[in-house]
């Protein structure tokens, strides 16, 4: 059992702490991980992107090699698609469909829509009207997209929300509820529509 | 224990497991974990380190981090230098004489190096340095080796009583995994006084006695890198092939399949394991593929090491990338060219930027509007956040280079006739390595304006303390700077037209002046703010 996963997003938008719960839950199923992040200039609003490799196996390389990831997991729809190079023939996009416009030449969102679409598997979800709809604020969008990748993950919603727990109980345990909400709001949608 | 480390909090705790008792260090991105670590550590248990604290303040520079570090071996504790491959050249000439000098207690100096330049200049090896000093260097393939050969390379140090430098990577660095940690750490060593006190005065006829000893020590620096089983060698069931892997690129090439019988030689401790290159030549290798992060070092040293019928390939022949990090595809690039998907939407990259609400924005706003109005300014930038002024929309430095150049080149331009010639500079760089060529510009009072964008912070790393904060205005000063052209603004967009009056005042001035444009990085204010 193994799981390539790329992470993608913007820095800032909290791809590292889906890549943290994710870690919590291999750490419980005693799986071995290796997890390569961006630090430094490129996370000022730039695109970032995190490898996560989760297996029972041992792992060699910090780095997935292209055409072997599972999932690419991407808080952004553009960012995801910079990945899609990364993607195994069965693997699976699990993005946000909110756009973010932080450059002038944004190509036009239907087309990356449809450039996602063409992907074998994927799931759009729109975390902004998922956040709105259980009234959690916007930054639960990450917690949301994790648990829409639940499914594909190999790993038992409730370890992942226990791996949640482990994380945020640091915070409050309003921020641990919210976000356990915002997992299971992502979790149902992705049942939903996979 | 099992802990989730990054690579550099695995060296940090296999410092802290080996009875570390300060860390050196100036935040440079993929260096800053590794202190931040040990600063976490004690700020949780003061004391509760192996019984005694850990000084691990940040230090104005590399130069500064490596003499206080060679200061603490002297006194016969361990100690801890971390800092990015550039840092490197900064410290270069406390590093090299440190070798000669030798050491007290033990000393470990991390360089991590930025192949691809991901948040850096230049792509140099800090392997070179190693060489260049003539100690041993280890570079880790994995976070359970950055913990293990972190305190054995403190065990090392004290043994052979010279520096041993540890080289990693980016991929190294801010990758996690899960590493095994002991149960005993060491204590720190107790005070004690070098037993031969000429060994620390590099006189001549003192420092040669020290080189001849320290050439007299390469045969032994060679012995353990053959015999303490860091490097290994394994016969392939082919082994007219062979693969030469070092330290990360050792993974990628296991991971690639690449090998396919071909005999393994895994490096991760120099100088180059003489007998067992000489073993893999022994068992019939005819071609050898040599796979290294960075620059080709092993492949050229293997030139001299091998008959020159055997076929060396890697960085230098093309067979691998000439620069930029490997990854587990640079050694089936041929196949994988084939079968990967890619989308057909052409995709715009997203360069990184300054946040919004920054005062290093407003500043370039203001500084824009002023070089504008002159025939030919030019403005000298500097490392850090503000260097990203560079591109759209401000477009505002005309020159990056290294850190602290900016006042320096600004100043030698000047002494050409340029006019008006600008540095802009952080606070956290300015004190680094501005303030000698502030100096200089006061001793001759050259006309240049200097604009130090002060936001209380070491900002690009993540917001480490700045070595200035607070003292700007009387270093200035100091320097010899007249107190009326030590200038102090507010980076705001309501204090815009102020602003620009100040800069166009300064720039007026035929002599060194100083405008300090001064806010607070609304990233540490943010993190402030929440707590």
């Amino acid at each position: 059992m193994k799981n390539d996963i790329i992470l993608a997003g913007v820095g800032g938008q909290g791809i590292l702490s889906i890549a943290t719960v994710i870690g919590q839950a291999a750490l419980a199923e005693g799986w071995y991980l290796k997890q390569a992040e961006v630090h430094g200039m490129s996370q000022r609003g730039g695109e970032v992107q995190s490898h996560l490799r989760i297996s029972t196996e041992p792992i060699w390389s910090d780095l997935i090699p292209q055409g072997q990831a599972d999932i690419i997991l991407s808080l952004e729809p553009l960012e995801a698609l910079r990945y899609v190079p990364w993607l195994a023939k069965n693997g699976c996009v699990v993005t946000s469909s909110v756009p973010f416009r932080n450059i002038d030449n944004y190509p036009d969102i239907e087309q990356v829509y449809a450039a996602i679409r063409k992907c074998p598997k994927h799931i759009l979800i729109d975390t902004d009207a998922l956040v709105k709809e259980i009234n959690a604020p916007v930054q639960a969008a990450n917690m949301v997209l994790l648990g829409a990748a639940i499914p594909m993950l190999g790993v038992e919603p409730e370890i992942v929300k226990a791996g949640l727990e482990k994380v945020f109980a640091r915070k409050s345990e309003a921020i641990v509820e919210t976000n356990i909400r915002a997992l299971e709001a992502g979790y149902a949608y992705a049942c939903k529509n996979l | 224990m099992k802990h989730i480390l990054l690579g550099d909090e695995a060296i940090a705790q296999g410092a802290i497991d080996a009875g570390l008792s300060g860390v050196y260090a100036y935040p440079g991105t993929p260096s800053t974990e590794i202190t931040e670590y040990i600063q976490g550590v004690v700020s949780r248990q003061p004391s509760a380190v192996s019984g005694q604290s850990i000084f691990c303040q940040w230090a104005t520079n590399e130069k500064t981090a490596m003499e206080a570090a060679l200061g603490m071996t002297y006194a016969g504790k361990r100690a801890l230098v971390c800092m990015k491959h550039v840092g490197m050249n900064v410290c270069a000439d406390a590093f090299v004489n440190s070798a000669i000098t030798g050491v007290n207690g033990g000393l470990v100096v991390v360089a991590a190096d930025d192949p691809s330049m991901h948040s850096s200049q230049n792509e140099q090896d800090s392997r070179f340095y190693a060489k260049f000093a003539l100690i041993p260097c280890f570079e880790p393939s994995n976070q359970q080796e950055a913990y293990d050969m972190t305190r054995q390379a403190f065990d090392l140090s004290e043994k052979l009583r010279v520096p041993i430098l540890m080289r990693v990577t980016t991929r190294m660095a801010h990758s996690r995994a899960m590493v095994n940690t002991t149960d005993a750490p060491r204590p720190q060593n107790n005070r004690s006084l070098p037993a031969n006190p000429q060994h620390f005065i590099l006189l001549p006829a003192f420092a040669k006695r020290n080189y001849a000893d320290l050439l007299a020590q390469q045969p032994e620096f060679v012995r353990l890198s053959e015999e303490c089983g860091n490097n290994s060698y394994t016969k392939g069931t082919n082994p007219k092939r062979a693969i030469v892997a070092c330290g990360i690129a050792y993974n990628y090439m296991q991971e690639s399949g690449v090998a396919n019988g071909a005999s393994i030689l895994k490096i991760t401790h120099y100088p180059l394991p003489v007998t067992l290159i000489n073993r893999m030549v022994a068992d019939g290798v005819e071609e050898i593929l040599v796979a290294e992060e960075g620059q080709p070092v092993v492949e050229e040293l293997l030139r001299g090491l091998v008959p020159s019928n055997i076929t060396i390939r890697g960085r230098l022949t093309g067979d691998l990338p000439r620069m930029g990090e490997l990854s587990p595809d640079c050694f089936v690039q041929a196949k994988s060219q084939e079968t990967k998907a890619k989308s057909d939407l052409i995709l715009p990259g997203r360069p990184p930027s300054m946040c919004q609400g920054c005062g290093h924005r407003d500043m370039y706003t203001a500084l824009n509007e002023v070089a504008r109005e002159y025939p030919e300014p030019r403005i000298f930038g500097d490392i850090g956040c503000y260097t990203l002024g560079a591109l759209s929309p401000f477009h505002a430095i005309h020159a990056c280079v290294e850190m602290g150049a900016s006042i320096t080149m600004a100043k030698g331009a000047a002494d050409a006739g340029q006019y008006p010639s600008v540095a802009v500079i952080g606070d956290s760089t300015f004190t680094h390595s501005g303030m000698t060529g502030l100096l200089d510009c006061a001793n001759c009072n050259a006309d240049v304006v200097v604009l130090i964008s002060d936001n209380l912070t070491t900002g690009m790393t993540g917001g480490q303390d700045s070595a200035g904060t607070g003292k700007l205005e009387r270093i200035c000063m100091a320097m010899g700077i007249p107190e009326e052209h030590v200038r102090v603004v507010v980076p705001l967009a309501k204090n815009m037209d102020e602003m620009k009056q100040v800069i166009r005042e300064e720039i007026n001035y035929h002599g060194t002046s100083v405008v300090i444009a001064r806010r607070e990085c609304i990233q540490t204010l943010k993190r402030k703010a929440r707590k």
